[in-house]
């Protein structure tokens, strides 16, 4: 196939021009159509040794998939993709390939080539297939064996499917009204679409897998509890809980936690106020703390609720940005403005408890420590007022203690995470977890991959009792 | 699955009830605990304390007082109608245990809570003086069932069309003076709008009586992961929903309570709107 491959560079993937997407909350990337997807899997030098399997958390053979693309059945491209993965169309679309499979693939070692541009057709085969309709795999024969899962994030969702599969009975438990977990209430529609993530939800329903909504475990049902009904329990309940800066005005109107703000205008769609009915200030002015993938969402949902001025405050320098490049990128074609190596020092508000603007000091880098990365350090005699009528806090969350609290027996660490090991077996019997809650906040694909290897370690311990 | 209304009717002017089928939150119900519920597809989240429950008939009892969008919808709805999301119960029960002599002060729709809690406190043994409040006799509810879960039930109107003409404050310092019938006041629960409870732990405070308030500031999730409802108890930053909502009422920040549930008065205007003719 190499032969017919001249071009070294993959198709840049289309994309809402940035004066029109900053009014709108519809999907900034549009996708590869089939000329482009096919030319690219042509490209691939299908290599004996596929490095870009092992950079996959979940396996997927994607040399195979894109001959697939490349012999335009797509139909089995998709079969191949769904068989190792729940939820490619959402993995096409916020996986960070460029750290992943696409970080290993041998033609991005090559002099002036791109890698192959597996993500985008990845998102090309999945979306082929959800508009087609979608194939429902093989289920195994029923084993008579039941499994609850709780949290129905990429986490308990690719555990459920995978243990689906295998012919056990399996419910997930979710506190939230609806199914996706960081998928629905954090990532923003113009992203992700939500209607993506129900499509994906909805496969693994039809996969056999019922999901309670409005079910908080730990208040509903304890872990003890669910395992007298069910044989084993896995627990992928996320890192959920907001960490605060702990400055002064903090608590002042105005102030939010990414995640109340991402809530709001995400999984409530308080961006369609008053269609929806859940409200959000839209100020004129927006400072949002931090400078990870969160922390561009927020700002960039922002600048579409029509905040003038949004600004990004982040403690160390452009190079040490957490976020995915293209997310910078992203954010800065729609006017988000960045204020590096800057740090809050308090948050200032008026008489009535309103937020008027953020104490900030320049921070300088140090040489790195041990660890590698440099610590900033602050410069006196450099604060400085920046007026804000709506300050969003994103550096961070932390494992949700609810379930931990409520369950005698369950290790957990330092920083409140699940201890658990490489299969995700937990410190009590019949209780497996994985996900953010195990790692701490991470990606979408390393809690699949947590949600399948645990699926297996399942499978083998309901084999064994 | 959604949940369907059984009953709904209007308690006084303004003030409905709502017994919805709910059975595993029935189940695990205790007072002092609330759902959070959405209406429809388009529905904001509110939270509603459990006004009572049966795990027998697996219901709940909801109050709520109709003041915007989402309640006057609520009360638009009829029996045989449905409820999109109901998840409960959420928030710490409410501490049960034998004290002595136990002051429970329910105003306005406050009432609807304190019932349960005091209804448990007297079960479990305590001698329960209740005092509930009202602007006007009207508006006053829930007097027999409070009666039955009361040893004493004392009634305010701020108008003095019932009971003791005057603030609810006025009869818990009395008792705090006199000590009722028994004598020492061992503990005081106060669950009503926030000008009620500040007073409430401003008139317990110098006898050092243990006093507990709900809290009820703006929640999202109601399970930690937002931050919406954080309130400032003894200068500490809480999530009401898993920290509360029951807090050390003498330790509350009011102020910025009061401040916060302020924060979306215009937007709740504007939903308000199409409502109004
Ligand atoms: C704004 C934002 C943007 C991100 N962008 C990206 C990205 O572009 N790419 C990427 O790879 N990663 C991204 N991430 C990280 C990624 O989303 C997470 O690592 C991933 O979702 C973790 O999956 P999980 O299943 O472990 O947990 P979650 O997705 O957090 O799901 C946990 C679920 O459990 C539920 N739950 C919690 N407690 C209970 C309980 N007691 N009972 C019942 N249910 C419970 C929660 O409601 C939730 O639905 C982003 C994260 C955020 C916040
Ligand atoms: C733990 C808790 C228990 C509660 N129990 C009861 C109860 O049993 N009966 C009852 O009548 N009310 C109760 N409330 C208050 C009730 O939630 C609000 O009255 C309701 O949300 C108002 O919604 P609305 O759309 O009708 O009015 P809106 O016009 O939206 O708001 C009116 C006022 O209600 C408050 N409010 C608005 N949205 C929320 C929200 N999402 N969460 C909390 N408060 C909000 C604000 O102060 C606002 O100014 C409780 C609140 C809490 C936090
Ligand atoms: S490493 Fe790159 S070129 Fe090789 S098989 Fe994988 S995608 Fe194709
Ligand atoms: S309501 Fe979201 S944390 Fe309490």
């Amino acid at each position: 196939m190499n032969t017919e491959s001249e071009s070294k560079i993959r198709p840049e993937m289309a994309k809402q021009l940035p004066s029109e997407r900053r009014y709108n909350f519809s999907e900034v990337a549009l996708g590869y159509n089939r000329g482009e997807a096919v030319a690219e899997a042509k490209r691939c030098l299908d290599c004996k040794k596929p490095l870009c399997i092992e950079g996959c958390p979940v396996g997927v053979d994607i040399p195979l998939f894109i001959r697939q693309i490349a012999e335009e059945d797509f139909d089995a491209a998709a079969r191949t993709l769904k068989s190792t993965n729940s939820l490619p169309a959402i993995c096409g679309r916020v996986c960070p390939q460029e750290t992943q499979c696409e970080a290993v693939c041998i033609l991005g070692k090559k002099k002036d080539s791109d890698p192959i541009a597996i993500g985008g057709l990845e998102r090309f085969v999945a979306d082929y297939e959800m508009k087609k309709g979608v194939m429902i795999p093989e289920i195994l024969e029923s084993t008579g064996r039941s499994v609850a899962v709780v949290g129905a994030g990429p986490a308990g969702l690719t555990a459920a499917a995978e243990l689906a599969k295998m012919g056990h009975a399996v419910t997930i438990f979710e506190s939230l009204h609806s199914a996706g977990g960081v998928l629905v209430y954090g990532i923003p529609e113009f992203r992700l679409p939500k209607a993506i993530v129900a499509a994906e939800v909805d496969f693994i329903r039809k996969l056999g897998v019922d999901i309670c909504l409005n079910s908080v475990i730990g208040k509903i049902d304890t872990v003890d509890e669910l395992l007298e009904e069910y044989d084993a329990v896995f627990l992928g309940t996320g890192a959920g809980l907001p960490l605060f800066l702990g400055i002064d005005g903090e608590n002042l109107n105005g102030v939010y936690s990414a995640n109340e703000f991402l809530t709001r205008v995400n999984l409530m769609k308080a961006y369609l106020f008053p269609e929806f009915d859940t409200p959000i200030k839209k100020g004129s002015r927006t400072i949002v703390v931090g400078g990870g993938n969160v922390a561009m969402d927020a700002a960039r949902c922002a600048i579409r609720l029509g905040s003038e001025e949004v600004t990004i405050v982040y403690r160390r320098g452009e190079d040490e940005l957490p976020a995915r490049a293209e997310e910078v990128v992203n954010a800065k074609e729609e006017g988000v403005r960045f204020r590096l190596l800057t740090n809050p020092i308090r948050i200032l508000g008026d008489e009535n408890n309103w937020v008027t603007g953020m104490e900030c000091i320049n921070m300088e880098l140090c040489e790195p420590d041990e660890s590698g990365r440099c610590r900033p350090v602050a410069l006196s005699g450099t604060e400085h007022n920046i007026p804000a009528d709506i300050a969003i806090i994103a550096i961070g969350t932390s494992p949700n203690p609810l379930v931990p609290m409520t369950t005698p027996g369950l290790e957990t660490a330092r920083y409140g995470t699940i201890v658990a090991d490489e299969t995700g077996a937990t410190s009590k019997p019949g209780v497996f977890a994985g996900g953010d809650i195990v790692t701490g906040s991470a990606t979408v694909i390393s809690a699949m991959g947590a949600g399948k290897v645990a699926a297996r370690a399942i499978d083998e311990y309901l084999g064994r009792v | 699955m959604s949940f369907t209304i059984l009953k709904k009717h209007e308690l006084v002017p303004t003030v409905y009830l709502m017994g919805i089928a709910a059975p595993r939150v029935a189940k695990k119900a205790m007072p002092g605990q609330f759902v959070i519920l959405r209406i429809d597809e388009h529905g904001e989240r509110i939270p509603l304390t459990i006004a009572d429950f049966d795990a027998q008939t697996g219901t709940i009892t909801l109050i709520f007082q109709k003041i915007g969008k989402t309640t006057r919808q609520l009360a638009s709805l009829a029996a045989g109608g449905s409820i999109a999301d109901v998840a409960g119960p959420l928030g710490k029960p409410s501490v049960i245990e034998k004290f002595g002599t136990v002051i429970c002060v329910g105003g306005g729709v406050g009432i609807a809570p304190i019932f349960p809690i005091a209804r448990a406190l007297k079960s479990a043994g305590n001698r329960v003086i209740s005092i509930i409040g009202a602007r006007s006799a009207d508006i006053l509810f829930w007097e027999d069932r409070m009666n039955e879960a009361s040893s004493e039930l004392h009634i305010t109107t701020d108008d003095g069309t019932k009971g003791h003409h005057g603030f609810v404050t006025e009869v818990v310092q009395n008792l705090l003076e006199h000590g009722g019938h028994s004598g020492q006041i061992d503990r005081v629960i106060a669950i009503g709008p926030p000008v009620m409870m500040r007073a409430v732990a401003s008139v317990t405070k110098p006898f050092g009586v243990k006093t507990v308030v709900s809290l009820n500031p703006i929640m999202v999730d109601g399970t930690g992961m937002c931050g919406a409802c954080r309130v400032l108890v003894g200068g500490e930053t809480k999530f009401a929903c898993v920290d509360g909502p029951e807090f050390d009422a003498h330790e509350v920040d009011y102020t910025l309570l009061m401040s916060r549930l302020a924060m979306y008065l215009p937007e709740e205007k504007e939903a308000l709107e199409p409502y109004e003719h």
